[in-house]
């Protein structure tokens, strides 16, 4: 593999459009609306025909304005006819952008003659060759990819901060919005217009393949990770770059291995977003699969350790004796849950919560107190259930046995107001 | 221990012979706790209106019990066989809301389809099908409306066609999802003569419903529900002004405070040991 | 009547058999030759006569297959468009690519031609359905919506086939140039095999959603419900997306992986123009998807530099917009129309109430029980301030009356009851006013402000609504016109 300055620059050029789908894409996942993106990407290309024949070249001005008529032209349709059919948004977006982009492409096959213009070099570009179309600025020779990739992260990124708390509300509650006199519909267009805008700044040099991949596998990674929209916005750009790095490393590398020089990098851009969007599926902490099971396994642990610890203080208060010894047998015996108790009586040793004798284990100072404060919650539940919601029995103390793992002492308190400060619990054990 | 037992042992009762026996059934989905252990033995013949303050688990028991919605624990028998063994005993008023009333089908296709379990695979539905669809429609009024497409019916109407698709099915228990809710006065009368034509008939019906004002007077078995089941019983017993308290009372926040801290824990469902020393 | 509308539609299938029997048994004019090596200029008369007629074997093949993958494609997409899944197929048929890109790999390694349609088809399927699995996979396991899932798998696939393709077109072995045609369909570079394939596979899975018709209908309407009575609902709706599946893959040559999506949502949304009924809308879905096919395919066979898939799209969505302006349920031109008629009938209602009233009054003030059409009727002046229309309205309203021989002006310029008039008017008033008097018994209207509120409804109340008002209002005694529950005012004298 030889790295050479056309290696740099498209990586460059990928990251800039890369981040400049991924800022808007945020919004679009959270509007619900991702699909809108796939629908405009496609059904720009008619805009991009008539610019063609309308001017005769390539020239970006006219293509973007064609775009962005289109792409805004596009959402009024998709909203109309949804409004006047009464068909569901998907089918509405089916027949707009199917329809559009089959018009574009009769128009590219009559301008075909006229200009040179591939449908394909439109869907998945040609990231491959933008280093050779330079603008000299400065006396810098910088790829003309990169420099309408640059203006156009930069202007979406002054859209975000200047209409940040716009786009907040407009995208949570249109409804509010426009009673607060934030008009989510012009809101909605201008963010339509942007897209489209953003696709055809990119389509030239990625494809609008790439273009719809990073309006949503970022943000949509991101919403995985986090809970708060500057975080996500944030971790959206990063995810894109990230991605647009890897894509093109994996672009001139993993064909090697199999014999072949090199493949697509958009397409590989697009593959490692997706890589980066199921590592995190999988392993992030609160919404990943793996990061809920280790979750899962966590609580139960808890819960087990709980119950040891409730275990052994209720053997005390039978037996009379301070820290009587309990066999690990027997322990396991009580609990059913295999090697669980194992895995909980280690984590209790090694926090110090118990300690092991010749007879078995015994309860520390600490142990015991939190022992006693778990029983406390145990039975001030069975006694607020019996008392006040009359569920004695059996029932009240199979719930109660599952609250008590998530009792605080602030509940604690407010179970004791509800219950009338009881000392003992409805089977008359002193509550500790 | 022994409580546990003896606790079964009235369960127990009625396990075989009840057209609906419901023991330790827990429901908990995205991440809300719903129901709460509950335990109920209903019996037969009886119009049961099963009330509760709004996000009681109303709509909630019916749908575990027919098992449209997961149950974490529980066990539900009808006539002492599990749910799916008792199919063609149950018929289902789903809510309203529950379907896009736009679908292109007449109000004799909706009721047919109550009929699809009898007519089976890939045959079609046949002249005397309909026949039947258009009888059933009788008898809830609607037979003038037979071929109107169905978003052309009133909020009742739609209600009553509903109604007709359940006596298609020609079930045992009735199992309806809030019958009365937004319904005309004409279909609330039609519904309520249905509903004492059924236990004529020896059927039972387990209703939800949210109108204390005509329990009394519609229905002769009440389950009253908070999360779990505060009172079951029948209505002049059961149905007292301190059970309703308790019911609709502000008591239950700090138990569902709890219960949905419980089940916001990443690993509900299967942690936790079951049973242990008091 | 769904049972009558199947048999209808089998022997409607069997007509199609007839018409594949036909084409396959005709050896005689079978002669390769390419459809689309016609060049770039409009076609000839004789050429035009040779593909419509469909004379010449090979159009007769590819067209005879790409209607039947429209029709399939317009049954099995009323489903998917009653299932709210119209976007699925979107990303299914984007997830296609990488399976084609690796069949065409892997074909060109162990077999030497990578261009095996059904090898090709078969790779297409599998990433259809792995797409779709991950679609479902994402909305199940994560907090993204179904929007977000199918985004993220409708680019991921697709950027890996496009990929995949890079490294397929730097193959040495193996010529890769046909593969494009998947992505934007090629009906033209159809070789006869694949259109006989495409044609089975599209009429078996015709064939089967027609048959599955009363389960699938089912589902779509009331999932719930299906499941409590015993339908295995999950396996159903898996079968129902796999013959979307299976339409989507082998239309892709046809019509190509963006627009395939545009065959299985635009017919059957035209349909809804036509018909409430689902067995019609099948028909018409089925109907609206072979004759765009159709046409496409005929088209792109005459003038090579028009691409099928697009024509076929072109025609589809013209059936679409017209449908939408012209189609008789909730088509925009009704909708006008009978908005139109609406205004009308209420412009009449309320005149004709207006002169019935201001005939009363006079006959009040006189104390005499005359005749009304003998009263002395207002002048269009004295009618103009008793509401808001406008001079040129009420005069158009009052010509239309005086037409319908309703009424008859005076050379005084005052306004008479015909006879006939008198009967209409007292219809519309009684109407009126047990409008007003259930709405005082039941809706706790007061008298002062119920005039306004069944002005806004009497006029689509119908016969059957007043027989029920009149049997559920208390102590009403039943009367040609009822009197009026508040005081008429002669404004405007």
């Amino acid at each position: 593999m030889e790295w050479t300055f056309i290696d740099s620059w498209i990586i460059v050029t990928g990251i800039l459009s890369a981040m400049s789908c991924a800022l808007l894409g945020n919004y679009l996942v959270l509007r619900r609306m991702s699909m809108m993106g796939d629908a405009i990407s496609h059904a720009v290309l008619p805009g991009l025909a008539i610019a063609f024949l309308v001017s005769g070249s390539r020239d970006s001005l006219p293509m973007l304005v064609g775009a962005v008529g289109v792409g805004v032209l596009t959402a009024v349709l998709i909203q109309a006819i949804g409004k006047l059919s009464g068909l569901d948004q998907g089918a509405s977006m089916g027949v707009i952008f199917t329809t559009l982009f089959a018009l574009g492409l009769i128009l590219i096959r009559q301008a075909a003659d006229h200009v040179d213009l591939d449908p394909g070099c439109v869907l998945y570009g040609a990231i491959e060759l933008t280093p050779l179309d330079v603008y000299t600025l400065f006396g810098w020779e910088i790829p003309r990819a990169a420099v309408t990739n640059g203006i156009m992260l930069l202007v979406n990124v002054l859209f975000v901060v200047f209409f940040f708390k716009e786009l907040r509300i407009t995208s949570f509650d249109p409804a509010l919005a426009t009673t607060m006199g934030f008009n989510a519909g012009v809101m909605h267009y201008v963010l339509m217009a942007l897209v489209a805008a953003t696709t055809i700044a990119a389509f030239e040099s990625v494809g609008s393949i790439l273009v719809i991949a990073m309006l949503i596998v970022p943000a949509a990674t991101a919403h995985l990770l986090t809970d708060r929209l500057v975080a996500m916005l944030a971790i959206s750009l990063v995810v894109a770059a990230l991605s647009a790095v890897l894509g093109h490393l994996g672009a001139i590398t993993i064909p090697t291995w199999i014999g072949f020089r090199d493949t697509s990098t958009a397409g590989m851009m697009a593959v490692a977003v997706g890589v980066l969007f199921l590592a995190v599926f999988l392993f992030a902490p609160r919404h990943g699969i793996i990061g809920r099971m280790v979750a899962q396994g966590l609580l139960t642990l808890r819960v087990n350790r709980d119950d040891i610890l409730g275990m052994l203080y209720r053997v005390q208060e039978l037996s009379g004796q301070r820290s009587p010894a309990v066999k690990t047998d027997d322990l396991r015996k009580a609990l059913l849950t295999g090697g669980w108790v194992n895995l909980a009586l280690a984590d209790l040793l090694r926090t110090r919560m118990v300690r092991r004798t010749l007879e078995g284990v015994v309860l520390t100072e600490s142990g015991l107190s939190s022992a006693a404060n778990l029983i406390r919650s145990h039975r001030l539940w069975e006694s607020y259930l019996c008392g006040q919601m009359g569920f004695c029995d059996a029932e009240a103390h199979y719930s109660a046995h599952q609250l008590e793992h998530v009792t605080d002492e602030a509940m604690q308190e407010r179970l004791k107001r509800a219950a009338n400060y009881p000392t003992l619990d409805p089977h008359r054990k002193a509550i500790p | 221990m022994s409580n546990l037992s003896e606790f079964e042992n009235i369960a127990d009762a009625g396990q075989e012979t009840a057209p609906i026996w419901i023991n330790d059934l827990t429901v908990a989905y995205h991440r809300k706790p719903v129901l709460w252990d509950v335990n109920l033995v209903l019996p037969e013949g009886k119009l049961v209106a099963v009330i509760g303050p709004n996000g009681a688990g109303k709509s909630t028991l019916i749908k575990a019990i027919l098992g449209l919605v997961p149950k974490a624990t529980g066990d539900i028998r009808i006539y002492g066989r599990s749910y799916e063994a008792q199919r063609r005993l149950v018929g289902y008023v789903p809510q309203r809301e529950s379907v896009d009333w736009d679908f292109p089908v007449s109000a004799t296709d909706v009721v047919a389809m109550g009929l699809y379990g009898k007519i089976g695979w890939l045959k079609p539905v046949s002249r005397r099908h309909r026949e039947q669809a258009v009888e059933e429609l009788r008898k809830v009024g609607m037979e003038a409306y037979a071929d109107r497409q169905i978003s052309q019916l009133s909020g009742g109407q739609q209600q009553r066609v509903f109604l007709a698709r359940a006596l298609a099915q020609d079930a045992q228990v009735y199992f309806m999802d809030e019958p009365f809710a937004g319904v005309d006065v004409a279909t609330e009368k039609a519904i309520v003569a249905l509903l004492k034509e059924l236990k004529t008939a020896g059927k039972t019906c387990v209703v939800v419903h949210h109108d204390l004002q005509t329990v009394t007077t519609y229905f002769d078995h009440v389950v009253l529900l908070n999360m779990r089941v505060v009172a079951a019983g029948p209505v002049e017993e059961v149905f007292t002004e301190e059970n309703l308290k308790k019911t609709y009372g502000g008591k239950l926040t700090l138990l569902s405070q709890a219960l949905h801290k419980y089940a916001q824990q990443p690993g509900i469902g299967t942690g936790g040991a079951k049973g242990g020393h008091r | 009547m769904p049972g009558s509308s199947i048999k209808r539609m089998v022997s409607h299938g069997l007509g199609w058999i007839a018409a594949a029997a036909w084409v396959w048994f005709w050896p005689d004019l079978a002669h390769a030759g390419g459809l689309g090596d016609t060049g770039l200029q409009w076609p000839g008369w004789q050429e035009l006569l040779r593909v419509l007629t469909l004379r010449d074997y090979n159009t007769r093949v590819v067209i005879v297959g790409t209607t039947l993958l429209g029709l399939a494609a317009g049954l099995s997409g009323t489903f998917l468009i009653l299932r709210k899944r119209a976007l699925l197929s979107d990303t299914l048929s984007h997830a296609t690519l990488p399976g084609i890109a690796l069949a065409f790999i892997l074909m060109t390694v162990f077999f030497g031609d990578g261009k095996s349609l059904i090898g090709l088809i078969a790779g297409a399927a599998v990433f259809a359905v792995l797409g779709t699995g991950s679609v479902l996979v994402i909305e199940r396991y994560s907090r993204l919506k179904d929007d977000a899932a199918l985004g993220v798998v409708l680019s991921v696939y697709f950027g890996l086939g496009i990929a995949i393709m890079g490294i397929a077109t730097r193959m040495e072995t193996g010529n890769s140039a046909g593969l494009t045609s998947f992505i934007y369909g090629k009906t033209a570079s159809m070789l006869l095999f694949d259109a006989l394939l495409i044609a089975v596979t599209a009429f078996v899975a015709a064939l089967l959603c027609l048959l599955f018709f009363k389960e699938f209908s089912l589902v779509c309407f009331d999932a719930d419900f299906a499941l409590t009575q015993g339908w295995p609902v999950a396996r159903l709706d898996f079968f129902m997306m796999s013959l979307v599946v299976v339409v989507t893959v082998v239309g892709l040559q046809a019509v190509g992986l963006i627009l395939v999506v545009a065959l299985l949502i635009i017919p059957p949304s035209t349909a809804r123009f036509w018909s409430r009924r689902l067995s019609v809308m099948l028909v018409l879905s089925a109907g609206f998807g072979a004759l765009s096919s159709m046409i496409g395919a005929a088209v792109s066979a005459l003038m090579a530099n028009l691409p099928a898939g697009a024509v076929i799209v072109m025609t589809a969505s013209s059936l679409f917009f017209f449908s939408l302006v012209f189609g008789t349920n909730g088509g925009l031109l009704q909708m006008a129309l009978d908005r139109w008629r609406l205004g009308k009938k209420v412009m009449h209602e309320n005149l004709l109430r207006e002169l019935y009233e201001w005939q009363e009054i006079a006959a009040q003030q006189s104390g005499a029980i005359a005749d009304k059409t003998r009263i002395d009727g207002p002048r269009l002046e004295e009618l103009l301030p008793r509401r808001s229309w406008s001079v040129h309205g009420l005069q158009k309203g009052l010509r239309q009356l005086i037409r319908k021989g309703w009424l008859r002006l005076s050379p005084e310029g005052r306004y008479f009851f015909t006879p006939e008039g008198v009967l209409q008017a007292r219809a519309v008033v009684r109407k009126h006013r047990l409008w007003e008097a259930y709405l005082i018994a039941y809706a706790d209207t007061a008298p002062g402000q119920v005039d306004w509120g069944a002005d806004a409804i009497e006029h689509v109340i119908d016969e059957r609504i007043i027989a029920e008002l009149e049997a559920g209002l208390p102590d009403w005694t039943p009367k040609a016109v009822p009197e009026s529950p508040h005081e008429l005012i002669r404004s405007g004298v």
